[in-house]
């Protein structure tokens, strides 16, 4: 399975949620299947979307999940001290594992050679970190869902890519809708 | 009132509740303070940028956030500066410890020292120094300024605001 996939069967479970999403083809992915006001589309800025979903999850109760890629918690691989010494319990990191840089052009990553983020992600003081396979990734993701617990979820999975349109939505609209769907219900 | 103090209280009085640290000596008071805040979520980061993706997710969750840097930051941060803050239009003060200025004793800090100013000027950035002890008066108004924008903003403080350190 690759991530576009992946990101497909996930979207029953995750449309619901707000969902902050890296750069590149996964937000394009994600904007072309399920396009959603609770989707905060990153159009710059290689590797922050797990710290804005820490940011985001640490600010309000409702539940987060960041999706990343290898290659951009490599590129802030800072992010998981931080993580891991901030629990928020709303927080789930989703690690899209493909060992390459695929909106880049599919260049191998060192996730994908000797480096294991799963043991980096331990190493760093993560409690929950679970690694698995393409195919179980909705399955953990719906008990990370159902839990109460900062979940990090590192998928495994192949490398490649679908074609997809860029996002043309200017970011400020991107925020404008996204923020009024985290402020809806709150007292 | 101690100037950290002053700063911390500022922060507080409006309503900043998410404040991520990468520290410098001349910060380890307000940095101190910071800690002992009850009304401030402090979030040490391990850089910069990181810093400002939380305080991205801080913003987008409701609450307002800060940044506490020095000045080589800049050097890091361009980029997340120009793609995530502005181009979304987060607000963001950044309170940063201008160093390689007057009573500087390390000589390299002066390089960065030099490009800080023209960096944050090319950037469209609004940008004020504190030299004088008195400047802090001015904080709240730069913070006022800064959520009325919803841009980031810099106040630079050097070695002699903050009596050689």
């Amino acid at each position: 399975m690759i991530r576009a996939e992946i990101l497909k069967e996930l979207i029953p479970i995750i449309s619901d949620q707000l969902v902050v999403c890296n750069i590149g083809l996964p937000s394009q992915e994600l904007h072309m299947t399920d396009d959603q006001p609770s989707n905060f589309y990153m159009l710059g800025t290689m590797g922050l979307a797990s710290s804005i979903g820490l940011g985001l999850a640490l600010a309000q109760k409702k539940k987060v999940i960041a999706i990343d890629g290898d290659g951009s918690v490599l590129t802030n691989l800072g992010t998981l001290p931080t993580i891991a010494n901030n629990v928020a319990n709303n927080f789930i990191l989703l690690i899209i594992d493909n060992g390459s840089y695929g909106s880049t052009g599919d260049q191998p990553t060192y996730a994908g050679k000797k480096t294991s983020l799963t043991k980096v992600a331990k190493a760093c003081g993560c409690e929950n970190v679970v690694e698995c396979q393409a195919e179980d990734t909705l399955s953990v993701m719906r008990s990370a869902l159902a839990g109460n617990k900062m979940t990090i979820i590192v998928c495994k999975c192949e490398s490649g890519n679908i074609k997809v349109p860029v996002i043309t939505m200017d970011p400020v609209v991107i925020k404008d809708r996204f923020m009024k769907e985290v402020a809806i219900g709150r007292v | 009132m101690l100037v950290s103090e002053k700063i911390v209280k500022d922060f507080v009085n409006n309503n900043i509740s998410f404040v991520t640290t990468v520290p410098c000596k001349q910060l380890a008071g307000v940095i101190e303070e910071l800690e002992l805040s009850k009304k401030i979520y402090h979030i040490p980061s391990n850089k910069e940028d990181e810093g400002m993706g939380l305080c991205a997710g801080a913003h987008l969750g409701g609450k307002r956030s800060a940044i506490i840097m020095q000045n080589t930051a800049i050097g890091v941060t361009i980029n997340t500066l120009v793609t995530l803050i502005q181009y979304y239009r987060m607000p963001l003060p950044m309170l940063i410890s201008y160093r390689g200025e007057l009573g500087e004793p390390v000589a390299c800090q002066v390089e960065m020292a030099v490009h800080t100013k023209a960096l944050l000027n090319q950037l469209n950035i609004p940008t004020y120094h504190f030299h004088k002890e008195s400047d802090v008066e001015e904080l709240d108004s730069i913070l006022k300024y800064t959520f009325m924008c919803n841009k980031p903003v810099a106040i630079l403080t050097d070695a002699t605001f903050w009596k050689g350190y």
